[in-house]
């Protein structure tokens, strides 16, 4: 252990021992970034009325507080559906869109591609209100239609950036390969590049989901009567008082990220195996 | 001779006509973004510029100026901004350093704790320190039991509590960008500082750290602009007491049905965005910075 700590750490020859604090201070930062996440998680068991850790009594009675009250179902199943349309939506749009940029080479590549990715800077406020506005003369607020295309925009740069990216390292010349040998464009992308990009295909996707399922802001204003999301109840829950039915709530949207990462994860893994 | 010319000129119009073709692929993206982004933003913008009366006026900037409480409101996104920023900075270049230190298998297995808050909804983050910091909450409880302080103190509903959110959520998005421009740089240049005798903490500061340099500058500019924007964890965590212009919008919409207002300030929100974004791209290359953060 104490010969450890003379060890050079670094290429610099600076010793472990020297960069101590280094180690504490990294391992502290860790901790906070993922603890207080986690600590909801036996909080939610508790049965009092306020979130205690650890819970003296425990018990699932907010997880029955949840799955028995239709409105939080109701906005459960909203959500869920908005994040699977936008999925849908705005995974082949931006696939689409990043392949053809990175095919064309047209000179205008560059501004459309900061166009695409304008969603990500414009202040998510500014979306939510003029969106509402739009939609209230459309007549479609309200609707999951009209939220899975509002969360399609934010989704889009996401998608377009994970499979620009992967197109990059991607070699076209095997779809070139595949034209000369006469099969026609569309055919040359889904049977060799696609397959090839399948794994950011799959990362953009799931991203689209959870861009949708955790968009609070948008929802706030475009979301309700009907269908309301799970986030905007959630918020609104929120400003009057801590409810403990929202931790448990958090604590299957934590097993919800968690299961989408493992699952990215394991995709990356097989591509690693495959390189 | 003739022939083949011609023949040349031809291909050149169809391999241009091949690439706008391509290039058109991108159009449903692009007319979802003009349809649902563009419109109602130019919208908003139009409506800025009408006055009380239906008339076209600048009262709703004017406004802006005159009232005291509006420059407050603006001086509280900056600064709020400002510290958020510095706070990931001074805690985000640590922990990218060490995880671009460490071999390959336990820094992924590290990288968890920045990738799991990460992906995580915002809400649930939000809502986690809203537990955490309240007067009876476990921050208070063992900080007390350790002796730290003896009273519990009001650490959410405030400040204090929007910023300790604010820098949880944010401190992704600074460490990944410069996480990955740390683990681009050859490790060859260190050995080459510290062969001619330069001490690690020469080494560190003339040869690493300003080739860390693009991907910090990435991440700052990526934290600051979505501060600025910020809505959710100021609205939960500030208990009113923090008001960022993201929530003066909202307000003005929900509680005052003033679209002239609330839309001459987003006008002015998404100015300032955009001009920090154009000075940022006379130093960096934007659509590199978007290629960073993931």
């Amino acid at each position: 252990m104490f010969n450890w700590l003379n060890q050079p750490a670094t290429e610099t020859q600076i010793t472990h021992g020297q960069r101590l604090w280094l180690y504490i201070v990294a391992v502290v930062i860790m901790l906070l970034l993922v603890a207080p996440t986690l600590i909801v998680v036996p909080m939610s068991f508790s049965d009092s009325q306020y979130l205690e850790f650890p819970p003296k009594v425990w018990s699932l009675r907010w997880y029955e507080h949840y799955f028995g009250s239709s409105e939080w179902m109701l906005a459960t199943w909203t959500s869920l559906k908005a994040a699977f349309l936008t999925m849908l939506v705005a995974t082949p749009v931006g696939v689409l869109a990043a392949y053809g940029l990175h095919a064309s080479n047209v000179r205008f590549v560059r501004v459309t591609f900061l166009f695409l990715i304008t969603p990500m800077m414009v202040p998510l406020v500014l979306v939510a209100i003029g969106v509402f506005y739009v939609y209230v003369q459309l007549g479609i607020l309200y609707t999951v239609g009209g939220l899975v295309l509002a969360h399609s925009i934010l989704a889009l740069p996401l998608v377009v950036i994970v499979i620009g990216s992967a197109l990059k390292s991607y070699d076209m010349s095997q779809e070139n390969a595949a034209r000369s040998l006469g099969a026609p464009r569309w055919k040359a992308f889904l049977t060799i590049t696609l397959p090839q990009i399948r794994f950011a295909v799959v990362t953009a996707a799931l991203l689209a989901f959870l861009t949708s399922f955790d968009e609070v802001v948008v929802a706030m204003f475009i979301s309700g009567g009907d269908n309301p999301t799970l986030t905007r109840n959630m918020f609104n829950a929120l400003r009057d008082q801590i409810d403990p039915t929202i931790a448990s709530i958090s604590t299957i949207m934590i097993c919800v990220t968690t299961f989408m990462m493992i699952l990215a994860q394991l995709f990356g893994q097989q591509k690693k195996a495959q390189d | 001779m003739q022939a083949i010319r011609a023949n040349e000129t031809g291909l050149r119009v169809d391999e241009k006509l091949e690439r706008l073709k391509l290039y058109g692929l991108s159009s449903p993206a692009l007319l979802l973004i003009l349809v649902i982004l563009v419109i109602p933003v130019g919208w908003l913008f139009y409506v800025s510029f009408i006055g009380g009366d239906g008339q076209f006026s600048l009262e709703n900037y004017q406004r802006m100026i005159k009232r005291s409480s509006y420059m407050r409101i603006f001086r509280t996104t900056f600064e709020v901004s400002v510290v958020t920023t510095a706070l990931c900075i001074v805690i985000g270049y640590p922990l990218a350093y060490f995880l671009s230190q460490l071999p390959a298998r336990l820094a992924n297995l590290c990288m968890i704790t920045v990738l799991l808050p990460f992906w995580t909804s915002l809400l649930v983050r939000t809502y986690a320190w809203l537990v955490l910091l309240q007067k009876k909450g476990l921050v208070n409880d063992w900080a007390i039991a350790l002796g730290l302080w003896d009273e519990p103190i009001k650490m959410v509903h405030n400040m204090t509590g929007t910023l300790i959110g604010m820098v949880h959520i944010m401190l992704p998005f600074l460490i990944l960008p410069v996480y990955g421009s740390m683990k681009a740089i050859d490790r060859d240049y260190m050995k080459a500082a510290s062969n001619l005798g330069a001490s690690p903490k020469r080494a560190f500061w003339d040869v690493f750290f300003p080739l860390t340099l693009p991907g910090l500058f990435a991440g700052t500019l990526m934290v600051f602009i979505l501060c600025l924007g910020f809505f959710v964890t100021p609205a939960v965590l500030g208990g009113g007491k923090v008001i960022m212009v993201s929530m003066k919008i909202v307000s003005n919409i929900e509680l005052f049905v003033s679209w002239g207002a609330a839309s001459a300030l987003g006008v002015v929100l998404l100015a300032m965005t955009f001009a920090i974004l154009w000075v940022a791209s006379r130093f960096l290359k934007l659509d590199q910075i978007a290629g960073g953060g993931h």
